[in-house]
């Protein structure tokens, strides 16, 4: 360890600025220079406790994102997004942002490492588990072989519901896409790659079952004609409009490139009224969209799919709630996770 | 899935070295050991049933029907045990236990009391007695540990016997399963087809396949995890005494 550093262990002077009148051997420090106590930070394995990696004559303000890039260069297996580094080998990550002078180490740092597995950008999951639906259910659309009778054959149903349904759902999937593509801040880069398999089997699973039916030949359509489909259509529309609506609002709640965390008020715009009642109105227009899908199509297994969605969504919402609340004393108390007043 | 429930339900002084375990308060452990004392005297009447039954007729065919009414009552019963996972009193996973539970109650109901021809099968035997002995060790368990009093014996059956048990319950239950069948595609039973005003169909023939399939991967991970944690609680033997 050099002279300053160790000075600095055993009169625990904060590490900025103040020059050492130095009782070391040393040669002084430049007048014109601050001495800058250098940190050493030791990785170890959260699990085996074994020594994985020594990083000397780190500088005070270095983020652990920039620890992670340095122990990333001692072991190339473990990318910085798969890293996560703690303070305590059970606790909790620490964030990329977090300054390692900030944090309760003293001068030589010990953390914890897990891997946390290989890792996929959100984006691309995003867009494949959105993607499939929408290439699957036109399959389905269009009659290609091998999944109803031959007969049918890229034939096309006689019902106009099932025309209007193939345009809204395909809206539906392209909306989420552009979406991915130009309009999410994602607070999180990477998820783990496992995801990615559940994912799609969730959507494109759904996605297939339902327009089977939508889309079979011995499809019945709506028992209530051209009245159930109208408010269907309307229901769906105005729930697509407010779901972007909130997605705009959010993403201009939060600077580009940024991760900050605010609370979402109501703007000019009056499909962002309901901020006022719900937390997480983005899932509540989901689930009316996915209502309207139902209705229009009058299908079970569309239900099921908004049942599904909208249990996983609640459970979301929830949690959304529950961080806004503990982080922000003055969050306004009317507000429901997911359904006014309800849920 | 039969046989005995995977060791992560502990009772409330099990006999994994205790962790922080907020047991269940002084009322709920003793509705849980009426509760398990009712099961246990359940399946022994279920079990001597069928002694009585095969001693009278000399044959072990057709017995399913001296316990039918027995086995349904005290196997439904079973779903109390997700509530009791859900309401937290029992430390075990209500996924798992809903699991488990629902696999048996599927069998008894959706299977063999609704396809009235497989009730006559030897199969049917195979996997009732399996629960039987799975069910009375795993009750009387359950029973003596919330009275803080196991007997290293039951602690034993229950974490040995599965060997035997567990792959003997599969193999009944797999073979009912596939000779109700030939009677679920002729009659169509609970199956539903195009057109209708819900446009929705389902084949429960082909939903049958698909559960047997799904024993492949699910059977080894119940087994495995049975195995595990024999490990645990019987590798401890030396260290702890006899009787709990």
């Amino acid at each position: 360890m050099d002279a300053l550093a160790l000075e600095a262990t055993s009169t625990k002077k904060p590490a900025n600025g103040v020059p050492a009148p130095a009782p070391a051997k040393r040669k002084p420090a430049k007048k014109t220079k601050k001495a800058v106590v250098f940190f050493e930070v030791e990785i170890l394995d959260a699990k085996t406790k074994d020594k994985l990696c020594f990083l000397d004559k780190v500088e005070p303000n270095a983020t652990i994102g920039e620890i992670k890039s340095m122990f990333h260069k001692s072991h190339p297996q473990w990318y910085p997004t798969r890293q996560s580094i703690r303070l305590d080998a059970k606790g909790k990550s620490l964030k990329d942002e977090d300054v390692l002078q900030h944090l309760p180490v003293g001068t030589t740092a010990t953390f914890y490492f897990r891997d946390l597995g290989a890792q996929i950008s959100w984006v691309t999951v995003f867009l494949t588990e959105y993607t499939g639906p929408l290439v699957l259910y036109l399959m389905f659309y269009f009659r290609v072989p091998f999944i109803y009778a031959s007969k049918y054959d890229f034939s096309t149903s006689k019902h106009w519901v099932v025309h209007l349904a193939c345009m809204c759902h395909s809206f539906h999937f392209l909306k989420r896409n552009l979406e991915t593509l130009f309009v999410h801040r994602f607070s999180h880069g990477t998820m783990p790659l496992r995801n990615i398999f559940k994912n799609c089997t969730y959507y494109w699973g759904f996605a297939a079952w339902m327009a089977y039916y939508i889309n079979h030949p011995l499809y019945t359509p709506p028992i209530y004609g051209e009245q159930q489909i109208r408010l269907a259509l309307i229901l769906f529309l105005f729930c697509q409009i407010g779901n972007f609506s909130i997605h705009i609002a959010l993403r201009n709640l939060r600077p580009p490139g940024s991760k900050t965390r605010k609370i979402p008020y109501p703007t000019k715009n009056p499909f962002t009224w309901i901020f006022v009642l719900v937390s997480c109105p983005n899932y509540t227009y989901e689930l009316g969209s996915w209502l309207g899908f139902t209705l229009m199509t009058q299908c079970l297994p569309v239900a099921f799919f908004t049942l599904v969605g909208f249990i996983q969504m609640t459970v979301w919402a929830k949690g959304k709630h529950r961080s806004y609340l503990k982080e922000f004393r003055d969050y306004p108390p009317l507000r429901s996770p997911i359904l006014p007043f309800i849920l | 899935m039969s046989a005995a429930a995977p060791g992560t339900s502990k009772a409330a002084h099990g006999d994994v070295a205790g962790k922080k375990k907020k047991g269940p308060g002084a009322l709920a452990t003793a509705y849980l050991v009426i509760y398990n004392v009712v099961m246990t005297a359940g399946w022994l009447v279920i079990a001597v049933g069928l002694v009585r039954a095969y001693l009278a007729r000399g044959s072990y065919h057709g017995l399913y029907y001296s316990i039918e009414k027995p086995l349904k009552f005290f196997q439904t019963g079973a779903l109390l045990e997700i509530v009791h996972c859900a309401v937290g009193i029992v430390p075990s996973s209500v996924v798992l236990t809903g699991f488990q539970v629902m696999s048996r109650v599927f069998l008894t109901w959706a299977v063999t009391h609704s396809v009235r021809e497989v009730q006559s099968e030897d199969s049917v035997l195979l996997f009732v007695s399996a629960w039987t002995i799975t069910e009375i060790i795993r009750y009387s368990f359950y029973t003596f540990s919330l009275l803080n009093h196991l007997p290293y014996l039951i602690k034993w059956a229950r974490y040995t016997f599965f060997f035997a048990l567990y792959p003997m319950g599969v193999t009944g239950e797999l073979l009912t399963i596939y000779a109700a069948l030939p009677f679920v595609q002729k009659t169509g039973l609970y199956s539903v087809t195009l057109p209708n005003k819900y446009n929705f169909s389902f084949d429960y023939y082909s939903f049958l396949i698909i559960v047997m399939i799904s024993y492949i991967p699910l059977f080894p991970q119940l087994y495995f995890h049975m195995i595990r944690q024999r490990k645990k609680v019987l590798g401890h033997a030396e260290d702890y005494s006899k009787v709990e």
